[in-house]
């Protein structure tokens, strides 16, 4: 699981794209706090094939990614 | 849900937003300008900032002193949007000091190109040549801000504050704003660039469409092109693309497209000062993880980090009209701007040294 809460832009992402770089894995938890996050990861996501599904649970988003 | 439609349709199914936000604001410069803000300024976050600054006479420039109705109605147009959309979320606490000297290198460096990453987009737009010079230093301080980032630079995390902690802001700028407005209390230039001004409220209202517009579309100069860079991800240069484009088109249509470096409205001709002034301001800009104006439509969601920042700014544009180091449309400052500058640099590189490393995912 990626912990990205509290991080300013393009943290979150960032993150996650070393993430895809380092293990290649075929799913992905990252939990965020802010629609410009779910954004950003949503769009990379694409960019790297993996489906996305996001759930909003106390204020966060949890993001799944998925091939 | 991610749209996955390819060609020209889904490329609008997933960019109409950023594209229509850099439309209404391209349009909105313009309008502004033509209604009397000065030329190629319909918006500026910086020299508004800049304006604010003298208006309560942190400054003593007397041709750039008006408190902008504009930087009022971005950032309440974004808290009245992400307050609409659930999104508004006190928060704060992330370096808060570093975010303020950011902020002022960030206004140094706008003031010696004499405008932030909009303006320089707006400018671009009305045929500065000037203005393509000073993107070439934005974009190579942004390529030099994304090592850091790629190395581990983070500035730590926010974290949920009260809601009086996100709220100060946006109320301390509409009480000041209502005082500015009925009261003789600040000053108000007479002459130069702070006496052309659109009627507040147009101003205003005009600000708060696109405050509102911003913050649902994120648009940010800064993370444009650099997540072009880092991600190949080109939604926000949709953005920048679509003002650019814009204020072509309606410049063209009022007549006040002039293509050339001299004599353009409100800026100078040296073109090193354009490059090095916007590069300290595009690393600056990654480092804070967003533009000014990104800035503004944050501390509206109620980010008190960028409340911080935003001051950052105003003590960089009183410092900036104080010591000489701002430019005119006569040339750069008289002050010593380029060791102002080269120390910028050396603290933007001291912080992405100290910044980096300590923070991984």
């Amino acid at each position: 699981m990626i912990d990205a809460r509290g991080l300013s832009c393009p943290m979150p992402v960032l993150m996650v794209q070393r993430e895809v770089k380092k293990n290649q894995p075929k799913t992905i938890e990252v939990l965020v706090d802010n629609m410009t996050a779910v954004g950003n990861i949503t769009r990379f996501a694409a960019s790297q094939h993996y489906e996305v599904r996001t759930e909003e649970s106390a204020g966060d988003y949890r993001m799944t990614l998925w091939k | 849900m991610e749209n996955t439609k390819k060609g020209f349709v889904g490329f609008l199914q997933r960019h109409w937003l950023i594209i229509v936000t850099g439309i209404v604001t391209g349009a909105a410069a313009v309008i502004l300008s033509y209604l009397g803000n000065p030329a190629n300024m319909g918006f500026c976050i910086a020299c508004f900032e800049r304006d604010i600054t003298g208006a309560l006479k942190f400054h003593s420039a007397a041709v750039v002193q008006y408190f902008r109705p504009e930087i009022v109605g971005l950032v309440i147009g974004s808290m009245c949007m992400a307050l609409i959309k659930k999104e508004w979320r006190p928060q704060g606490g992330s370096a808060p000091f570093t975010r303020f000297i950011l902020g002022m290198l960030v206004m140094i460096g706008a003031l010696v190109f004499l405008g932030c990453p909009l303006r320089m987009v707006i400018r671009i737009g009305g045929g500065d040549v000037n203005a393509l010079i000073g993107l070439a230093g934005f974009a190579v301080g942004i390529l030099i801000g994304t090592v850091p980032l790629r190395l581990g630079f983070s500035l730590n995390r926010a974290y949920k504050q009260k809601t009086a902690e996100g709220l100060f802001f946006p109320i301390l700028l509409v009480v000041l704003f209502i005082l500015s407005l009925v009261t003789e209390l600040f000053a108000k230039s007479t002459e130069g660039p702070g006496s052309m001004r659109a009627p507040w409220i147009a101003a205003l209202l005009i600000a708060l469409v696109v405050g509102a517009l911003c913050q649902r579309s994120r648009l940010c100069m800064a993370g444009g092109v650099r997540d072009a860079v880092m991600f190949r991800d080109f939604h926000l240069v949709y953005g920048f693309l679509a003002i650019i484009c814009t204020v072509v088109i309606g410049n063209l249509i009022l007549g006040k497209f002039h293509f050339g470096m001299e004599g353009q409205p409100v800026a100078h001709t040296d073109g090193l000062y354009n490059f090095l002034g916007m590069a300290l301001v595009g690393w600056a800009s990654v480092l804070l993880g967003g533009c000014p104006l990104r800035q503004l439509i944050l501390a509206g969601e109620g980010n008190s980090d960028s409340a911080i920042t935003v001051f950052g700014f105003m003590a960089g544009a009183a410092v900036s009209h104080n010591f000489g180091l701002a430019s005119s449309a006569n040339g750069i400052g008289q002050g010593p701007v380029l060791w102002v500058l080269i120390a910028g640099f050396a603290i933007l590189a001291l912080l992405s040294v100290f910044n980096s490393k300590s923070q991984k995912a």
